[in-house]
């Protein structure tokens, strides 16, 4: 039988499979990598709706988170505010600014200023905040220092490594109950020194088993 | 497979079967249990080959990564003005207090819902027909509201058409002085309807308004009527009855759909001490179909429905009434020893008994029974039965009050007819042909809830508000009245009945909420001011009771002998030639009302197992004479009327006389119920609306398919492994050990270093089988609270069903009297849990409070753990369920629970959520103690009979750890060294000893 093609044709084969090997192979890894939640949630930060500053108010004015976010010691969610909530200052407070135009929209029709969700959780995990912070784990845990963005974004990839982490050793996260909404808040010694003063008197036993979080 | 080779079981003790196939032992019976899952289980259900399906997802995958690519925006929509007023917190759940009504059987419930839609239904504590339990079909009421088949639109004719064009011809409509007005609906125990009622009839004097349902109470009355010279309620009192003797009354079950009946039997049957044991009831039954009842009954006698009544004057005669008649002929020779030794047995009993003895008849039993067991009881001197005088008038209801006015209706003396509910074209008598009569009215409008066979034929259909979506009241037969209040605006539009009788009679629309309160702010007492009355409103529709409704006393009546005797005199003797067929309502779908419900048409009947169907039920022996098996399709007539069924064979049923549910076979209903089962109306007249002998049945060589879940489960039968055990009380009490020594269970040491959960909650339950009565409440509540998936008929022949909870029903003994045992079986969350170790991907492993934890998530489907389960409690989800639901049924998902898709395990987790929720919420109050029953699984919440009980297994005071210190005790299959934390107490049966000699 003719040879049609030469031998050195063969290098040509292995040179092609290596690069589909090697493609494949760097394929499967950007796509594990920028599937992963610290890439792909850390720093996601939508626009929302009203150009709304933490820093400003949170930070500046120092109003309390549980202000706006007033369900957060009694439900799982820690509620968006209602418009009214908005208008209790801003009916004297810059009450003609354009950048307010949404929000006197929505207590004048009733229809929801639509914020766009910044930090979320799969369906299948259910994290209740009253939970934690009367367990005294503060906002900045989870958020980072929103008393320092103007706009919010997601600072901590909120993966179940990270949920673990702290549920396997707690003590670093653990403050005062009164103290979960300073976000400034210093420990004036070793935080896990109190920390782990807490976790004994309050009997602190974070679940690390399925059905603490997934049911 | 064929019902020869019945041989009665052999050998000593007590053998269990599932199915007569079984007891049969037919070589493919054997074949089919030892095949674990029937034949292409594992196939795709829509054609498509595996090697598609793979193709499929290969291809998707390679999609999901572009998918991927950005995050979805997903927006937050808060309140415009803040709630903070009315204690709402958004995800919160948040629970109202309301009431329902089936066929005057009044239970107050209370609604759990999330963000404004109603999720979860349980009974309301303070309401004394539910007293904290609901039942299966008002477990499944909230699944009825979202479904998206209801009726939506007002209907001229059938077709389409508005709101307004209703309102044109309805101020047409000249009602005169009533003459040729009628009303039609189903019963009324709605005080404020019943008031609006009265002010109708007076306006138009010669109107009528007649209530028809298709399984009522008349007959209750009439009986009273007969016995006592006026119509009376009786209330049998059955938590003081020592001796119970129904009279083909399912009291358990069909014949009193609300729960506290069962709660008040159950009560005499919870045993905790020396003392209970002797406080034990007795039940007798006598019946034709096998029954609830009769199925926890510890005697029982079959006969056919019309020979109760004989069965009766025996029993008034044996106690010494003086009747001294020869009514009726003879019973069944081949019977007569055994029910002479019954009757003798039974006579015996009542009169130990005296005033704690209770003699009741079922609804379906002709006035006269009634009145006979008003008389047993007069005589015995019980104490157990009280009787009261409706609180709202009955005299225009029943059958015979249909017929009038189908007569009327054919003669074209009614001119505008108002159907308020219901479905009469499908549920009223064959012979009464309405769809006809209600052709010859000029102006018919129908409210109904769906777009069923009355509204295809009336003028004009409004569609009707849910029970959940609309304001009312209603009040139990005694007059203790509740309200009903919504917690939706209505999902598609529709209108109650108190606002189109009162729109239709006075021309001005008012809001149900406007009727019902002004109605009840005029109730309560006057000399206080408007504040105090709006205080009493409020506190009524918190409490979801009327505190100040007026409630019927007891009357003291005494039986007019020398009527009963004439009237028993004047009854006919009937002549029962051909065989005796006998009309139940579904114990899924009522009388088709609720035929569209999927968790109520997958909820298996209690002793048949049979879904999403019904069939004629028949003895062995009868299927023996006429060469039939289950699934054969019969024909039966009588006279014009026809149907086509298919059979059933049913172990203890009557002879000579087939059993059929009614509520089956729809043509106009929605996607769920149409075409399910064969409508038994077809055969059902105004003479045998209940029984009646003569009707031919014929074999037509076709066959049917019926789906079953018995024959599955834990294994063919129990092999010789006590699974369910039960022992007689005197043999309980000389060995106290008899239940412990029916298994031997060696001391095996596990080849891991085992755990120890001694700290801490330590979760466990105890299911007491003496006091569950398998009434499948825990079963439908289970679904409703944990998102299980509805999986149709298919599926279910399949083996795919995904009940996680299941009720077990074995039979033992004679097949023709055979004994039941009810076993509820959850996940038995193993200590040594043998699905744990086999999971490659640690999907299921155990939480420190001993639960076998799962993580859907996490889950691969691979089914080892499912495989390994010796209970066969794990279920898989092969199809994604939930996906092909619509939309709006979403709504009803509970959102503390994962709504899990295709490719994964699930099991219960001993409601996880609410353990969860709990501890939370002590938490929060600062303690870390939970209270015994703070946590209540929603099986045990639910459970009419307490039988359920849940707690912390390591806390020695907890109810569930003293119930576990029980002698009758015991873990299923702990011969395996598997420590389940579910155990069952021993199922005793209280046997009279004359009886069993």
């Amino acid at each position: 039988m003719a040879v049609i093609f030469p031998k050195s044709s063969d290098i040509i084969l292995k040179v092609a499979g290596a690069v589909v090997g090697v493609g494949a192979l760097i394929g499967v890894a950007a796509f594990t990598y920028y599937t992963y939640p610290t890439v792909i949630d850390t720093g996601y930060q939508p626009v929302q709706p009203v150009p709304y500053s933490h820093k400003l108010h949170a930070g500046q004015l120092g109003l309390d988170c549980y202000y706006c976010h007033s369900t957060v010691y009694k439900a799982a969610f820690a509620a968006v505010p209602a418009t009214s909530t908005c208008m209790n200052c801003h009916t004297q407070v810059k009450k003609d600014s354009p950048r307010l135009e949404p929000v006197r929209q929505s207590f004048a029709t009733g229809q929801p200023v639509p914020w766009v969700q910044i930090h979320r959780l799969p369906d299948y995990v259910y994290f209740n905040h009253s939970a934690h912070l009367s367990a005294g784990v503060s906002c900045v845990s989870c958020h980072g220092r929103i008393d320092q963005m103007i706009e919010v974004h997601q600072e901590k990839p909120l993966n179940m490594a990270m949920c673990l982490e702290c549920h396997r050793d707690p003590a670093p996260n653990v403050r005062p109950a009164n103290l979960v909404t300073k976000l400034d808040w210093v420990p004036d010694r070793d935080p896990r020194e109190i920390g782990n003063e807490i976790i004994a008197q309050k009997h602190l036993d974070p679940p690390t088993n399925c059905s603490g979080c997934h049911r | 497979m064929s019902l020869i080779n019945i041989q009665a079981p052999q050998g000593t003790g007590k053998k269990y079967w599932r199915s007569l196939n079984e007891l049969a032992d037919t070589p493919e019976f054997r074949q089919w249990v030892h095949q674990e899952f029937p034949a292409n289980a594992s196939e795709m259900l829509d054609g498509n080959s595996r090697r598609t399906v793979l193709k499929l997802m290969a291809a998707s995958f390679g999609l999901a990564g572009l998918a991927a690519c950005g995050r979805p925006v997903e927006h937050l929509l808060p309140n415009s003005i803040g709630t903070e007023a009315d204690n709402y917190l958004p995800g919160e759940p948040f629970h109202f207090a309301t009431v329902m009504s089936i066929g005057g059987h009044v239970t107050g419930l209370l609604v759990e819902t999330h963000d404004g839609r109603p999720t979860k239904i349980e009974g309301n504590p303070d309401h004394p027909h539910s007293l904290g339990a609901a039942t299966a079909i008002q477990q499944a009421l909230v699944l009825g509201m979202y479904d998206p088949d209801r009726s939506a639109k007002v209907l001229q004719g059938g077709k389409e058409s508005t709101w307004g064009n209703l309102e044109s011809a309805v101020q047409k409509l000249s009602l005169g002085d009533g003459t040729g007005l009628r009303f039609l609906s189903g019963f009324v125990s709605s005080p404020s309807l019943a008031s609006l009622r009265a002010d109708v009839l007076k306006k138009f004097p010669n109107a009528k308004w007649v209530e028809y349902e298709a399984v009522s109470r008349d007959n209750e009355l009439a009986g009273a009527s007969m016995a006592f010279g006026q119509p009376l309620y009786p209330h049998a009192a059955y938590d003081k009855a020592k001796v119970v003797v129904a009279l083909d009354h399912d009291f358990l079950n069909l014949d009193a759909p609300a729960p506290f009946f069962t709660s008040a039997f159950s009560k005499r049957r919870r045993v905790g001490s020396e003392e209970d044991l002797d406080k034990m009831n007795r039940l007798y039954a006598v019946e034709s179909q096998f029954s609830l009842t009769g199925a926890n009954a510890d005697h029982r006698l079959r006969m056919k429905g019309s020979d109760v009544r004989q069965f009766a004057v025996d029993l008034a005669t044996a106690l010494g009434a003086p009747l001294g008649l020869n009514v009726v002929g003879n019973p069944a020779g081949n019977q007569s020893d055994k029910r002479a030794k019954f009757l003798a047995a039974v006579v015996k009993d009542l009169k130990a008994a005296g005033a704690e003895a209770l003699v009741v008849a079922g609804p379906r039993q002709p006035a006269i029974v009634h009145a006979l067991a008003a008389l047993i009881n007069e005589k015995l001197g019980s104490q157990c039965v009280s009787y009261t005088k409706p609180v709202i008038d009955k005299t225009n209801s029943g059958v015979d009050a249909l017929k009038t006015l189908t007569g009327e209706m054919s003669a074209g003396q009614v001119s505008t007819l108002v159907v308020l509910g219901g479905n009469p074209v499908y549920s009223a008598p064959a012979d009464l042909q309405f769809a006809v009569a209600l052709s010859k009215v000029a102006n018919s409008i129908h409210l109904g809830a769906e777009d069923d066979e009355t509204a295809a034929a009336v003028s004009w259909h409004v569609p009707q508000a849910h029970i959940l979506e609309s304001w009312g009241d209603e009040a139990t037969s005694d007059g203790l009245a509740a309200i009903q209040q919504p917690m939706i605006e209505p999902m598609y539009g529709g209108k109650t009945a108190l606002e189109i009788v009162s729109w239709v009679t006075t021309g001005k629309f008012t809001k149900s909420h406007d009727n019902v309160k002004k109605f009840w702010l005029a109730q309560f007492t006057s000399n206080k001011e408007q504040g105090d009355k709006e205080q009493t409103w409020r506190k009524a529709l918190h409490d979801g009771v009327v505190a100040a409704s007026k409630t019927s006393d007891p009357v003291k009546v005494s039986v007019d002998s020398k009527k009963l005797v004439a009237a028993l005199a004047a009854e006919t003797k009937t002549a029962g030639s051909g065989i005796e067929v006998g009309f139940y309502p579904s114990s899924a779908t009522w009388d088709g009302r609720f035929a569209n419900n999927g968790w109520l048409q997958e909820a298996p009947d209690p002793i048949s197992k049979l879904v999403w169907g019904n069939a004629a039920m028949i003895s062995p022996k009868m299927a023996r004479d006429q060469k039939l098996t289950d699934g054969d399709v019969i024909s039966l007539t009588r006279g014009n009327f026809k149907m086509e069924a298919a059979v059933m064979v049913q172990p203890g049923h009557s002879d000579d006389t087939v059993s059929i549910a009614i509520g089956y076979g729809r043509q106009m209903c929605g996607r769920v119920g149409k075409d399910v089962g064969s409508n038994a109306n077809l055969i059902r007249t105004s003479d045998a609306f209940y029984f009646a002998p003569g009707f031919t049945l014929a074999a037509t060589g076709k066959r049917e398919t019926l789906a079953t879940t018995q024959e599955r489960g834990t294994g063919d039968n129990q092999e010789g492994r006590p699974l369910a055990r039960e022992v007689a009380i005197d043999e309980y009490k000389k060995n106290p050990k008899s239940i412990e020594e029916m298994s031997e269970v060696p001391e095996i040491h596990s080849i891991y270093s085992e755990f120890t959960y001694d700290k801490g909650n330590q979760w466990g339950m105890a299911i007491d089988l003496t006091s569950c009565t398998g009434c499948n409440a825990c079963v439908v509540a289970c679904v409703a609270e944990n998102n299980t998936p509805v999986v149709g008929k298919d599926q279910v022949l399949r083996g795919r069903e995904m009940h996680w909870i299941r009720m077990d029903r074995y039979y033992s003994g004679d097949e023709n009297d055979p004994e039941v045992v009810e076993q509820p079986i959850p996940c038995m969350q193993c200590e040594n849990a043998p699905c744990e170790n086999v999971c490659p991907v640690q999907a299921t492993s155990h939480s420190p409070e001993g639960l076998n934890d799962m993580a859907y998530n996490r889950c691969v489907g691979t089914r080892y753990c499912a495989n390994n389960c010796p209970f066969k409690v794990r279920h898989f989800n092969f199809l994604n369920f939930h996906r092909h639901e619509p939309e709006v049924v979403g709504l009803v998902y509970n959102p503390d629970v994962s709504v899990r898709m295709r490719g994964v395990m699930e099991k219960c987790t001993y409601c996880v959520q609410r353990i969860e929720e709990t501890k939370i919420k002590a938490k929060l109050d600062g303690r870390r103690e939970i209270k015994d029953g703070e946590i209540k699984t929603a099986c045990q919440q639910t459970c009419p009979a307490e039988a359920i009980v849940f707690g912390n297994i390591n806390d020695p005071e907890s109810r569930v750890a003293k119930l576990k210190k029980q002698e009758r005790n015991y873990a299923m299959l702990a011969e395996l060294g598997i420590k389940p934390r579910t155990t069952y107490l021993a199922k005793l049966r209280n046997p009279n000893p004359e009886l069993t000699a």
